[in-house]
């Protein structure tokens, strides 16, 4: 017998069943008998083949499955579908079934009896395989049997105390009775473990949940939790269960875009994190998503893509269009498509499904496209989404969603009610002008890092999305076709100016040769009167020279003479 | 106690055929006082209705519980008429001796008035 995981309290038996286990914070009570009611069709005979088959496959357990409706052959070819081998279980010892028939109409009643035939019975097969665990299904038909309801309550009380006695781990089931738990109130003798399993239709879409009622000596999950029975069993989704508290990553992951990648002051997003991508009809949601995964796929990462609208296909040869190629990553088994039509299940069930997916699929990015297709009320899509988001960041998986708003407006209901669990907001946007579209984008936010405050225009290319180097004039932000004739009037303006001040500059040039020439001229002038004044002055001075010598001499002739 | 006076095959009453012999069998688990009384009730009633035409076989769930799941044995003491068919199932001690006879179809509803 496997090692029984040494907890406190009540030692505990794993079902197996994925999630369920978490609720229960381990198993079901080991030696103890577990109600486990609901309605007809909601899965109680499914999650007692479950326990039982687990047991005998996965802990090392054999049991019992003692059936009050359905014949073992019946039971066998039932759970065949999901891969469940009853009859090799059995013939390998670790398996024992017994169909108990009972026919009112059959049974005359002739005074005292009691049920020791069934004891004897389960105690035989118990003891055939060595059973450790063991299924009453449905326990309440001995009811519709045995007239004396009185013998019927007190047979099954020692029943209880037997299965207790010889250390069994049991599943009673029961139908869901009016106002009680189950038909003929059960449930007042099974008090160490009640499960209530529900199934709901809502909008024609059918969801399945479930409870745990009771728990007698062990904490428990107390919320309502959905499950999902398809082909792959059951898994129920303790979504809600973790805390907010998780380990964070450092690292930037690329988002595919340069351009994109150039907003965000970091380069990147924070792997881990959750980005919304919202956006109207048209405004390449998808196509950025996929340009998300290509760039994840280049480094080697598993990449999950949630398709709700498209076809894996179809969104293979769209994004080929943009020079994305999926189809690759897809053969590589890096990449994996899960295409389902919203009105396929009901919102938990989506849910269901994606975290059996991720936890099967380990992808490091995940993208669901678009989490709008999602249908139903407000709060529950909410409750919804943050569950998806939460159960992504809980095991470290960077999560893009994208979101098509229906209207153009900058704020919407919705977006605004998702963004608060998004670490980061992307918002695409198309601007209407001069009989064109164009598209443009923004980061609102982005948690932990900074990021460019600019609504920049981008284009879908053969080679992807590329963003445009902004436009920023005194007429505003401009886009397309009014960017590309504001930047050429722009362009027109520059030269003409450019050519009129090299004209001026030439003209000022020539002017200031002429001054220049001017100047010139005025010294040579100078320079000739400078030469003119010294003339004369020597001339004057040779005159007065001449003067006086010619007066002495005069004067000595007159003096001499006379 | 009486146990087992034929071997538990099947078949071999049945070649009987039904010409108003009583093959009857009758479950217990081990020796209670209701199993007892059940046994004295029974083969009062056959020597007194059926003297002659009639055999029974005690099996006792004790000892051969193998045996329940056959007959589909739940209640505590059983009295299974193999013979004559269709087979019927008797519960409880047997002291109500009218619906014994109900139950055997040796006394018809229709006696009752």
């Amino acid at each position: 017998m496997p090692p029984e995981p040494a907890t406190t309290a009540p030692s505990k038996s794993a079902t197996g069943i994925a999630g369920f286990d978490e609720i229960l914070l381990g198993g079901l009570p080991t030696a103890r008998p577990t109600l486990i009611c609901g309605a007809a069709g909601c899965g109680k005979t499914l999650f007692a083949i479950t326990f039982l088959v687990n047991g005998a496959t996965r802990f090392g357990e054999s049991g019992v499955f003692m059936s009050f409706e359905e014949r073992a052959e019946d039971l066998a070819a039932n759970v065949a579908s999901l891969g469940y081998d009853l009859d090799g279980l059995v013939e390998a010892g670790k398996l024992a079934l017994d169909h108990v028939r009972v026919e009112r109409s059959e049974i005359e009643e002739t005074g005292q009896y009691d049920l020791e035939g069934l004891f004897v019975r389960l105690g035989y097969a118990v003891d055939s395989v060595g059973a450790k665990r063991v299924v009453l299904d449905t326990i309440e038909s001995l009811f519709s049997g045995f007239s004396d309801t009185a013998v019927l309550r007190a047979e099954l009380r020692r029943l209880f105390t037997w299965i207790k006695e010889r250390g069994l781990t049991a599943i009673i089931t029961g139908e869901r009775g009016e106002g009680l738990l189950t038909r003929h109130g059960l449930e007042e003798y099974i008090s160490d473990c009640v499960v209530l399993l529900d199934n709901r239709v809502i909008d024609q879409i059918m969801t399945r949940r479930l409870r745990v009622v009771k728990y007698r000596g062990s904490a428990h999950g107390t919320n309502e939790y959905p499950f999902l029975i398809d082909a792959a069993g059951i898994s129920v989704l303790p979504v809600t269960s973790s805390g907010i508290d998780r380990p964070v990553s450092n690292e930037i992951v690329s988002t595919g875009i340069a351009g994109l990648d150039a907003m965000l002051r970091n380069g990147g997003l924070y792997r881990g994190s959750s980005i919304l991508l919202s956006g109207v009809a048209g405004t390449g949601k998808t196509t950025i998503g996929s340009h998300f995964i290509d760039a994840a796929c280049r480094r080697g990462e598993r990449c999950m893509f949630f398709v709700f609208e498209e076809g894996a296909e179809e969104i293979c040869r769209n994004v080929l269009s943009v020079g994305i190629d999926l189809r690759r990553w897809a053969d590589a088994g890096l990449l994996r498509f899960e295409a389902a039509r919203p009105s396929l299940y009901g919102l938990e069930m989506h849910l269901a499904r994606m975290q059996r997916d991720v936890a099967e699929f380990q992808p490091s990015v995940v993208v669901v496209d678009p989490i709008s297709a999602f249908r139903g009320p407000i709060a529950e899509v909410h409750a919804t989404l943050l569950r998806m988001v939460d159960l992504l960041k809980s095991v470290g998986i960077t999560g893009l969603f994208t979101s098509l708003r229906t209207t153009g407006s900058l704020h919407d209901g919705t977006d605004q009610a998702l963004s608060s669990l998004m670490d980061s907001w992307i918002k695409l946007m198309d601007i209407e002008a001069n009989g064109e579209r164009n598209r443009v984008l923004y980061v609102i936010k982005s948690r932990g890092s900074s990021h460019s405050n600019q609504v920049r225009e981008y284009r879908m290319t053969d080679s992807g999305i590329e963003l445009i180097e902004p436009y920023i004039g005194p007429e505003g932000v401009l886009t397309g076709t009014a960017r590309i004739t504001q930047e050429a009037r722009e362009q027109a303006a520059a030269e003409r100016r450019q050519r009129d001040i090299e004209q001026r500059r030439r003209a000022s040039e020539r002017r200031q040769d002429a001054l220049e020439r001017q100047i010139a001229e005025l010294s040579a002038a100078l320079e000739a009167e400078h030469d003119e004044a010294r003339a004369l002055q020597l001339a004057d001075a040779a005159h007065d020279a001449g003067l006086s010598r010619d007066r002495s001499a005069i004067a000595a002739r007159r003096g001499g003479a006379e | 106690m009486t146990q087992g006076q034929s071997p538990f095959d099947e078949s071999a009453p049945d070649a009987d055929g039904d010409n108003g012999y009583y093959y009857l069998r009758l479950y217990v688990a081990g020796h209670t006082a209701r199993s007892m009384a059940a046994m004295t009730n029974l083969r009062h009633v056959c020597e007194t209705h059926l003297a002659g035409r009639y055999e029974i076989e005690v099996i006792d769930l004790v000892q051969n519980p193998r045996l329940a799941a056959g007959d589909q044995i739940l209640a505590i003491p059983t009295l299974v008429r193999r013979l004559p068919t269709p087979l019927k199932r008797i519960i409880g001690d047997l002291s109500d001796t009218e619906r014994v006879l109900v139950g055997l179809d040796i006394r018809r509803k229709a006696d009752v008035p």
